[in-house]
């Protein structure tokens, strides 16, 4: 398969994916047990019988299902998702696009770190295979593995913000800067820093295991390579091995899967920013939830899906260019 | 459950599950079912002694008996009284742990042992039954898919790489959000949230045993696809199967706690996922009052711990690709 008939395969597969969520979008939030509009109005004055009809009809539900589904689909080509429930008149577009960078700033520092962190633990656990240091990181790997985050995340903030014991607490509990402290410059960042360094430090630790276990397999695979055996005879001497002929061929899958998980930007911290009360995506997708609010809830689905579909795609075009091999098959 | 086998690949021998073969010297009168099933116990046999040697399995193995154990004999070790809030064998609320109260009092007084015990029921019963869901829709389509090819198989494996695409947490949380939360409706999100894997598992599995000589023989013979499907290639997909299921309740389990945390799950049955929730809420992690937040956190880390360490150790002996290594 040539390159550019690959990259439009994928492309095109891509689009069919965001099709399917959107009708499968469109369709959840009909199958709602009751009437959206009767819960709209639930618990507000306006709430009678000839308002729940008039707000029936303002959101298209009087009409036919086929044309509801088009005006649907315009709405969502178009980013009009509607008004929220419970940030009451606004735009869920809106609302959505001020918590982006919140979210982006925790979540994407964090998994570069992380990555980073994970990969080096990888290639030592894996070039000293059964070593103290190797069982310890997967031991590590495990344990973490099989905790919830929102749980060590509840013990962090139990630690470092909520001063356990005799210790004070170091961080402040939550949020993005301190409210209403009137901080600029200098002084500002390093509030906004303050703010970040438990949820970061949690989500670091969180996912450094996988990206460390992931790595370690790929290097033990390319590290039985015949290549290896090669110069190794060649008497290249062992970290000049490592460096640089095991760790560039086993950084491949690695790689794709710290791009796969930057699909994950937006919608990867749902329980750690509602632990630390930190007002990303994550925050408002619980509120939404907390709310009913499913204008809010279908938006924040649809960027969450998006997101990693387009990751998926872009992992899969730059893959097929670091290894030729892909293209083939 | 049907006791698991040993993939043909691996045995000196006629393949198992081959019953259509000419059976044993007439002197031993015996029925191809009975042929089979003697196989079949000799080769669980055989992986037990494989798996006996595997420590971190034979550790996780007994936390699970025990766990089960904990979850079946709730009753015996503590009342179920204690559950209730208004429940006069409550103690003062938020009260660090005493001879009492092993473990404290959450904010109705309620012994957070009690409910560590009893929660494990909750917790146990819905990564079960979930994993059942899941693995049931994932066998079937997969074996469907590897089995008839064509457009079904194109159609079934578009449909998981769509289930596989999607990010788990936000549609589980969609779902479990337009449907009221009940313990009922938790179970089948997470389900049917979670079969893809299992689905692609399968398939990959199935389209290698069914281009097997003894499939191809039973098939001249003219057995009909029911048949091929429920004598030759389930028997000898189910291993696979089963290490994939040990897997996934420890993946639902966790998603339990996570969806219950969200306060998705049932607000009126305590699992390790609620109390959580609750002593959250209440404000115990700015309280340090750990001892309501770190036992049944503990118990999740242990339950799946228990869970990863026994599908690691199957994983071990019946995953071909491991094995080969």
């Amino acid at each position: 398969m040539g390159t550019r008939r690959y990259i439009l395969s994928k492309v095109l597969q891509a689009f069919l994916t965001l099709a399917f969520v959107m009708v499968f979008n469109f369709f959840l939030f009909r199958v709602i047990p009751g009437d959206p509009a009767a819960l709209l109005l639930r618990g507000t004055s306006a709430f009678n019988p000839q308002n729940v009809q008039q707000v029936t009809k303002e959101l298209g539900l009087d009409r036919p299902l086929p044309q509801q589904f088009l005006v649907y689909v315009e709405d969502t080509l178009t980013l009009n998702f509607g008004d929220s429930y419970f940030l009451k008149g606004q735009d869920v577009k809106q609302v959505i696009s001020e918590r982006i960078w919140p979210t982006m700033l925790l979540v994407a520092t964090s998994t570069i770190a992380s990555a980073a962190l994970g990969l080096i633990i990888g290639i030592y656990s894996g070039w000293r295979r059964g070593s103290k240091f190797d069982v310890g990181s997967q031991g590590f790997t495990l344990f973490v593995y099989s905790m919830p985050e929102f749980w060590f995340g509840i013990l962090v903030l139990m630690a470092f913000a909520g001063g356990f014991g005799p210790f004070p607490s170091i961080f402040p509990a939550g949020g993005y800067s301190t409210p209403g402290a009137d901080l600029t410059g200098f002084a500002y960042v390093a509030d906004v820093l303050n703010h970040l360094a438990l949820p970061w430090f949690v989500l670091v630790v969180a996912y450094m295991g996988e990206y460390s276990l992931i790595m370690r397999n790929s290097l033990i695979d390319v590290m039985n390579d015949d290549f290896v055996m090669t110069a190794r005879a060649k008497g290249v001497r062992e970290k000049q091995i490592l460096w640089r002929h095991v760790v560039p061929n086993a950084l491949l899958p690695t790689f794709t899967v710290v791009l796969l998980s930057l699909g994950f930007i937006f919608g990867g911290a749902i329980t750690i920013e509602y632990v630390f009360s930190y007002p990303g995506l994550g925050l408002l997708t619980v509120q939404a939830i907390d709310s009913k609010d499913f204008p809010l809830l279908q938006g924040l689905f649809l960027l969450f899906s998006a997101a990693v579909i387009i990751a998926n795609l872009i992992a899969d075009i730059l893959y097929s260019r670091l290894d030729p091999r892909v293209r083939a098959g | 459950m049907r006791p698991p086998e040993a993939l043909p690949t691996f045995q000196e021998g006629p393949p198992t599950g081959v019953e259509l073969e000419p059976g044993p010297p007439p002197e031993v009168p015996r029925n191809p079912r009975r042929i089979a099933w003697t196989r079949r116990r000799v080769s669980a046999a055989r992986i037990w002694k494989t798996y006996r040697k595997n420590p971190l399995g034979m550790v996780g193995l007994f936390a699970l008996i025990l766990f089960a154990l904990v979850a079946i004999f709730a009753p015996l070790l503590a009342d179920k009284e204690g559950l209730r809030a208004t429940c006069p064998c409550n103690g003062i609320p938020f009260s660090p742990p005493s001879l009492k109260y092993p473990l404290g009092t959450d904010n109705f007084g309620r012994s957070v042992l009690t409910l560590t015990i009893w929660g494990s029921r909750v917790s146990l019963t819905v990564g079960l039954l979930a994993t059942a869901i899941s693995i049931v829709i994932g066998s079937f389509i997969g074996i469907v898919a590897g089995y008839r090819g064509g457009v079904s198989e194109t159609v079934l494996m578009r449909l998981t790489d769509w289930f596989l695409v999607i990010p788990f947490l936000p549609l589980a949380i969609v779902l479990a959000s337009v449907l009221s939360p009940s313990l009922g409706v938790i179970t089948f999100v997470i389900g049917i949230t979670s079969w893809p894997s299992t689905a692609r598992i399968v398939r990959a599995q199935v389209l290698s045993v069914k281009t097997r000589p003894y499939v191809e023989r039973s098939r001249a013979l003219g057995a009909s696809g029911w048949h091929l499907n429920t004598h030759h290639i389930l028997p000898n997909v189910g291993p696979l199967i089963f290490a994939n299921t040990i897997l996934t309740v420890a993946i639902a389990i966790l998603s339990e706690s996570t969806l219950a945390f969200l306060g998705l799950g049932d607000p009126l049955s305590v699992s390790w996922g609620t109390t959580l929730e609750n002593a959250f809420g209440s404000g115990a992690a700015y309280a340090g009052q750990w001892w309501w937040i770190v036992p049944p956190g503990l118990a999740i880390v242990f339950v799946v711990l228990a869970f990863t360490l026994c599908g690691f150790a199957m994983d071990e002996i019946l995953n071909p690709k491991l094995r080969a290594r």
